[in-house]
This record gives structure tokens, C-alpha cells and sequence, in this order.
């Protein structure tokens, strides 16, 4: 069963996440295929997945910090940021410093533990894509867009605060 | 005060809907305890020792006559007939059902309340002085900027799953009622040099297992930077703040592990990100939220009218509960009435549903139909004409709300502790009942003066312990609840973090340890110097000798 929504609707996955990756021969063992690697792993052989055929996107753990993926980050069609568990709130800022300070417009990805109800809050932090935990009932999933109508904050899904618009 | 419009009404009904939905899935077995966990929590509701606990947000403690008239039909009709106000300025029920609690959310948005975020891992409800906007010593109202970060704090989806609990504090009375220092933010309203006023605000401080004074980040910065610095100091908690040790989560053992210079150096640098950007108050908006906090109707009257001399020269008691409860107010003719909550018997911040009613009349007749809950735990009737005072005092006495201990040593702080709370270590009622039995004389408590006690059942320290004058936590010895007592403790503009006395007590030997603490001071002090700089003077030493003395 699909459990990818993006851009508000389920859809196909087409890429592959590495959870954890040893070296780049993992990598080839698969050759075409679209994977999501740590990181950390892309930065120890960026070279060698430079001939990779298939397109290479990276996700990071919430300890990690966006400001630290450096100048290529634009570079990448899709960004993932991990969710060790729900409750773990850094990937919240990591997303919004991706979109509002870096300007990237890239699919932003949540994964690992998302689940329905903290979907709405990503999607105003500027994740754009969910890969939901697998006992989450999709069709439900999709409701959760629409919890709230409008909200206070200006974040990166709504460039003015409720003040300015009232 | 703040009225919702169609906006804040409709995200609230919105709210209703998502935490129904949530509940309903939760009992059908949809959702697991630990999912569920912070979704009730951010929605008040805690599951304790008997029964589960619903937390109601009072934004800033301000309370109008029909609120509170919801509040006591929701105490009679989904609880066992009382309330209890907290600490945070908020109240709290004790005994709902689980099933009826998005029934009681319902009821409460009909007056544009709610239970958002007053529990969990978010910015909790912000807090001022109970006399903010009335006070004669006011730099400026702090309820218009409380009001602004209200709205930017509300479901706000950055800060949702902090590290840990986030309280904010604004204060713009000279005199610091609101604990400003031991929040996790505390904002002061100051005046720079330039004649023009803006904000000093501190970071770190906090009670808790590691009671810190909170530390200066911002010098001063403009009102219209109010919220992105906000912003700034909690994305560097968010990214940063422990998450490995939920007793090291707070941001005061952030900055503390950080270094202040850093992490102030750490907030500047996000601040210069969004600094200026969307969320920087506009002059308009700064206009809009104090245009629901501009002066009542007052009318053109002189201080101390015959009606009360009158009454003062002839009516002791009356004269008595008047000197501690009444305060001075900027307009002239007007008073500050504390309605104080600590009659003996009652556990501290504990309220009827008949009291809840009847305050709400009493709102309505002399105060124009609004009241302030105290970081105490007791009510404010900002709006008192003096001529009144009498009439008032004496309405107030037929429902027992006249107290007059205001600031004295019978007027604790105090959480609900074992007897309800399912993380306290020991029961805290109790105790405060047997100090309030011990200390039963008015004259006695008038020549003992101004005292805090605070007292908290468990180290989470609820009821502030650690900055009363005498501060007493409940802890657990092998099974058995023993007390330890601390000294010098104040949340006022000089705070400070009381002292631990020494080896702890059992709970019979707390009114006699109290009792030898209060000789020492009066043989000690001077002039008519109260508790807190008698002790700053002498220091623990003495208090200790007395207390732990043998018998012989």
C-alpha cells in the first residue's frame, strides 16, 4: 500500500532510503535506483556517488543541523529530515531553516516515526512530503491538512502572521 | 480585555473538533497511550492518582464575569463542585471523565476558553503581574504584549515537542509580582536611555530540581522585536535543549552548559535571520491588542471618601482585612482588591462553584465584570471605587472570601500535591492546613508581617518552594514523606533561591519548625524589617541552631 503523501495527495515512492550505509558499493549493488543516504555518508564519498546513475539525496537526523549540508545543498531535488520519534521536535526547525533561510525549494521529506496527528504542524514547517509510519491508515492521513483553517504564526506555509492579515 | 473574532473563534472550534477526533480514536484503540500522551497534554489534560486532571488556560489570569460563570457550571455539572487556581494564573479540575472532557473543551469555547498548552512539551500560558494596567507604580500595561505572544505562541508548529516545558513571564510593575526571573523567558517592560521603552529580556531561569535566576539577553530591544527575539531564544532550545535526561531538559541547564555568552551569541545569530522578517510587530498591530486593554469607565472621584474613613475608624476587622488587601490604584477613588483564597481548612487555590458564581456577581457590581487570578492562587478585583470598599468587603465575607491574610504567613502558595498530583513525593494540603491551624491569630500573623511560604509536594516544585521566604518540599524517604525545609527564598525584584535548612522532617514536626524559624526572627529583627531582610542580615546560622536544638 502507497504510504507516501506529497504535495497533498498519496503517491508512488520512488526513492529508496539507506538507513545506514558502510561504503559507496552499496550504492552500486543496486545500480539506477534513487537513494536517500545519511548525510554524513554523503559526505565521506560525495566523490565516488558523483558517478552514481541513479540521483543520490540525503537525509538528516534531527541532532543534525541544516546549516551544516554546505554549499550543494541546493543541489538536491529532495531533502529528508528524520523523526527518531514523534516527539522529538528539531526536524520542525530544521525544515523551516531549509525553506526560510536557505531558500530551498526542494521536496522536503519527513520521515521515520510521522504519524498523523503532528502532519498539519510539518506541513506548515515546510515539509512537503511524508513517508508515514506503516500503521498509519492513509486515507485518514490525508485529512489532517485541513485540522486548522488558518493560524497565528508566519512560517514557511504562510509568509504573513494573522496580524498582518486581519 | 482581548475578544476573540472570527479567527480566534474559529481555530478554536477547530481545536475542539481535532482533540474529539483524537479522543475518539484513542478510546477505540486507534491510537496508542504514548501517541496520545502529548496530544492530551497539549490539551490540559493529565491522567492522575483518581482521576484525570483538565487544566484550563486563564491567559494572564484575566477572567471575565461569564467566564467564570462557566467555570462554575463546568465545576458543578463535570466536576465534584470546585476548582482549583494554579500558579500559572490558570485553574484546574480535578475529577472530569475522560469521555466528557471535548464536551467540557465545547463548553469552554462558547466564552472563548480552551486548555491548549497547558501541559506538555510547548509554550505554556504566559504570565503577568495581577495588577498590571491598574498598578500606581506601572511603567507600562504588560497585557497588550502578553496578549501578542499569546496569539504567536498558539499552536505554534515549530514548538510544539520542545525538550521540555516553556514558560514565559512579562512584567511591567516596578514591584515584580509576576516571578519574572525564574521563568524560562522573563520579559521586563524598561526604559532606555533614550526615554523610550521596550524590553529587557532574560532567559534560564526556572524552578524545578535546579532552581537558576534567569540571565540577561536581550539589554533592550524594541517592542516591535518583541516576538522574533521570542523566536530566536526558542529555536536555539529547540535545536539544542537536552533531550536525553528530562531533568537536564530545561533551557536553564542549556544555558548553564552553554555558557550565557554563547548562547547568547547562538541567539543573535538566528535573530539576525529573522530579525525584520513577517513576524515583527507592526505599529498597528502593537495599537490593536492595547486597544482591548484602554481604561474602564472610571469616574471622577477623590481618595479616601467619608464612606471608608468611616468605616475604617469603626469597623476593626473590616480596617484590618482593608490595611493587607486592599491595594492603591492609579486612578484616584479606585482600589486593587485581593479576594484571598486562604481560608483555614481550604486547600490553598481551591474554589466552590457557589464562590466561582458569586465572584462573577460581585465582578459584574463593583469591578466592571472582569477579575485577575494571582500567581498566588487568589482573586483580583482591579477596579474597586473606594466608596464601595465597605459594601464589597462586607459581600465578600458571606461567602468566605474575606480572608484577610494577604502576603502573610497563612497566605502559601501551595500545589495539590500527593493528595491528587500522581508525580508528587508527598502530600502538601496537609501541611499548609496544619500551619494555617498553628498560626490562627490575626494579631499574631499582622506582628509577624510579610512572609511567603511556599510550599510544593515533589521537586517539580509547582508550588514554587524554592523561592518562598520559607520554602518546604515534600520528598520520599524509603517509603515514608518527610519535608525539607529552606530559608531566604523571593520571586520579588531582588530573587533569590532559598537555602536548605538542613536533615528533613517528618509532617507533625513542620508547625513547631515553623513556629521556631518565626521566634528567631522576631527576637532578631530590627525596626519593623520583615522576614526576608532579617535573614539576608543574619544569615541561616541562627535559624538552624534554634531549629535543630536539643531538647533537653
Amino acid at each position: 500500500m502507497q504510504k507516501l503523501i506529497k504535495n497533498g495527495q498519496l503517491t508512488q515512492d520512488y526513492w529508496t532510503i539507506l538507513r545506514e550505509a558502510t561504503g559507496p558499493e552499496v550504492l552500486n549493488a543496486v545500480p539506477g535506483k534513487n537513494f536517500i543516504v545519511p548525510l554524513k555518508f554523503w559526505k565521506l564519498y560525495r566523490e565516488d556517488l558523483a558517478d552514481y546513475a541513479g540521483e543520490v539525496a540525503i537525509w538528516l537526523d534531527s541532532d543534525e543541523n541544516v546549516n551544516d549540508i554546505g554549499s550543494e545543498l541546493a543541489s538536491f531535488s529532495l531533502i529528508a529530515l528524520n523523526f527518531p520519534i514523534f516527539s522529538d521536535g528539531r526536524s520542525y526547525t530544521n525544515a523551516r531553516e531549509l525553506r526560510e533561510c536557505h531558500k530551498y525549494e526542494g521536496e522536503v521529506r519527513a520521515i521515520g516515526d510521522v504519524l498523523r496527528d503532528q502532519l498539519y504542524y510539518m506541513s506548515r514547517c515546510g515539509f512537503d512530503a511524508f513517508d508515514l509510519r506503516s500503521d498509519q491508515n492513509p486515507e485518514n492521513c490525508l485529512t489532517a491538512f485541513a485540522d486548522f483553517s488558518t493560524s497565528y504564526q508566519a512560517t514557511t506555509s504562510e509568509s504573513s502572521p494573522l496580524f498582518r492579515r486581519r | 480585555m482581548y475578544q476573540y473574532d472570527k479567527y480566534d473563534h474559529q481555530m478554536l472550534a477547530e481545536r475542539v473538533i481535532q482533540f474529539r477526533d483524537q479522543t475518539e480514536r484513542y478510546l477505540a484503540g486507534n491510537l496508542s497511550d504514548s501517541e496520545f500522551l502529548p496530544l492530551r497534554l497539549q490539551n490540559g489534560l493529565y491522567i492522575q492518582r483518581l482521576a484525570p486532571m483538565l487544566r484550563v488556560a486563564i491567559p494572564y489570569g484575566l477572567l471575565s464575569s461569564n467566564q467564570l460563570r462557566k467555570l462554575a457550571f463546568i465545576s458543578k455539572h463535570f466536576d465534584k463542585g470546585y476548582g482549583h487556581f494554579t500558579t500559572r494564573q490558570n485553574i484546574q479540575f480535578n475529577w472530569p471523565e475522560l469521555e466528557d472532557v471535548p464536551d467540557i473543551l465545547a463548553h469552554l469555547a462558547e466564552v472563548e476558553m480552551h486548555a491548549i498548552q497547558t501541559s506538555g512539551n510547548c509554550i505554556r500560558n504566559t504570565t503577568t503581574d495581577q495588577y498590571a494596567g491598574v498598578s500606581a507604580d506601572e511603567l507600562e500595561d504588560s497585557r497588550p504584549f502578553c496578549e501578542a505572544i499569546r496569539q504567536w505562541s498558539t499552536f505554534h508548529p515549530e514548538f510544539a515537542f520542545l525538550p521540555r516545558k516553556f514558560k514565559i513571564a512579562v512584567c511591567g510593575t516596578k514591584i515584580d509580582q509576576a516571578a519574572t526571573q525564574v521563568h524560562d523567558i522573563g520579559v521586563y517592560l524598561i526604559k532606555n536611555s533614550n526615554g523610550e521603552v521596550g524590553f529587557r529580556i532574560l532567559a534560564g531561569g526556572g524552578l524545578g530540581r535546579t532552581p537558576v535566576i534567569g540571565q540577561e539577553i536581550f539589554e533592550f530591544v524594541e517592542k516591535r522585536h518583541l516576538l522574533t527575539a521570542l523566536e530566536s531564544i526558542l529555536r536555539v532550545y529547540n535545536r539544542l535543549g537536552r533531550r536525553d535526561n528530562k531533568y537536564k531538559a530545561r533551557i536553564k541547564i542549556l544555558v548553564r552548559e552553554t555558557g550565557v555568552e554563547k548562547f547568547r551569541s547562538l541567539v543573535m545569530q538566528e535573530w539576525s535571520q529573522i530579525r525584520d522578517g513577517p513576524q515583527t510587530l507592526t505599529e498597528e498591530e502593537i495599537d490593536h491588542c492595547k486597544s482591548f486593554f484602554v481604561d474602564p469607565f472610571y469616574m471622577e472621584k477623590d481618595d479616601a471618601p467619608e464612606e471608608l474613613t468611616a468605616a475604617l475608624k469603626n469597623d476593626v476587622l473590616f480596617s484590618s482585612w482593608h490595611q493587607h488587601n486592599v491595594s492603591e490604584h492609579k486612578k484616584s477613588g479606585y482600589a486593587i482588591v485581593t479576594a484571598c483564597l486562604k481560608e483555614t481548612g481550604v486547600a490553598p487555590g481551591d474554589v466552590t462553584d457557589i464562590q466561582l458564581n458569586y465572584l462573577a456577581e460581585l465582578a459584574d457590581e463593583y469591578s466592571f465584570g472582569e477579575v485577575r487570578i494571582s500567581h498566588h492562587q487568589n482573586v483580583v478585583f482591579a477596579d474597586v471605587e473606594q466608596s464601595e470598599l465597605y459594601a464589597f468587603w462586607k459581600k465578600l465575607k458571606t461567602k468566605s472570601l474575606a480572608s484577610m491574610n494577604l502576603g502573610l504567613l497563612t497566605d502559601m502558595i501551595c500545589c495539590p500535591g500527593g493528595d491528587f498530583c500522581a508525580l508528587a513525593n508527598a502530600k502538601s494540603i496537609p501541611i499548609a492546613e496544619s500551619l494555617q491551624r498553628k498560626f490562627d491569630d490575626i494579631d499574631e500573623l499582622k506582628n509577624i508581617g510579610n512572609l511567603r511560604i511556599n510550599i510544593s509536594g515533589c521537586m517539580n516544585a509547582c508550588g514554587h518552594h524554592h523561592v518562598g521566604n520559607i520554602g518546604i518540599l515534600g520528598v520520599d524517604k524509603k517509603g515514608e514523606e518527610f519535608y525539607q525545609v529552606s530559608l531566604g527564598g523571593s520571586s520579588q525584584n531582588e530573587a533569590s533561591i532559598g537555602k536548605i535548612i538542613g536533615p528533613s522532617f517528618a509532617q507533625d514536626e513542620i508547625p513547631a519548625v515553623v513556629e521556631k524559624i518565626i521566634e528567631v526572627y522576631k527576637t532578631s529583627r530590627q525596626n519593623k524589617e520583615p522576614f526576608l531582610d532579617t535573614y539576608r542580615r543574619i544569615g541561616i546560622e541562627p535559624f538552624k541552631e534554634k531549629v535543630y536544638a536539643k531538647t533537653d
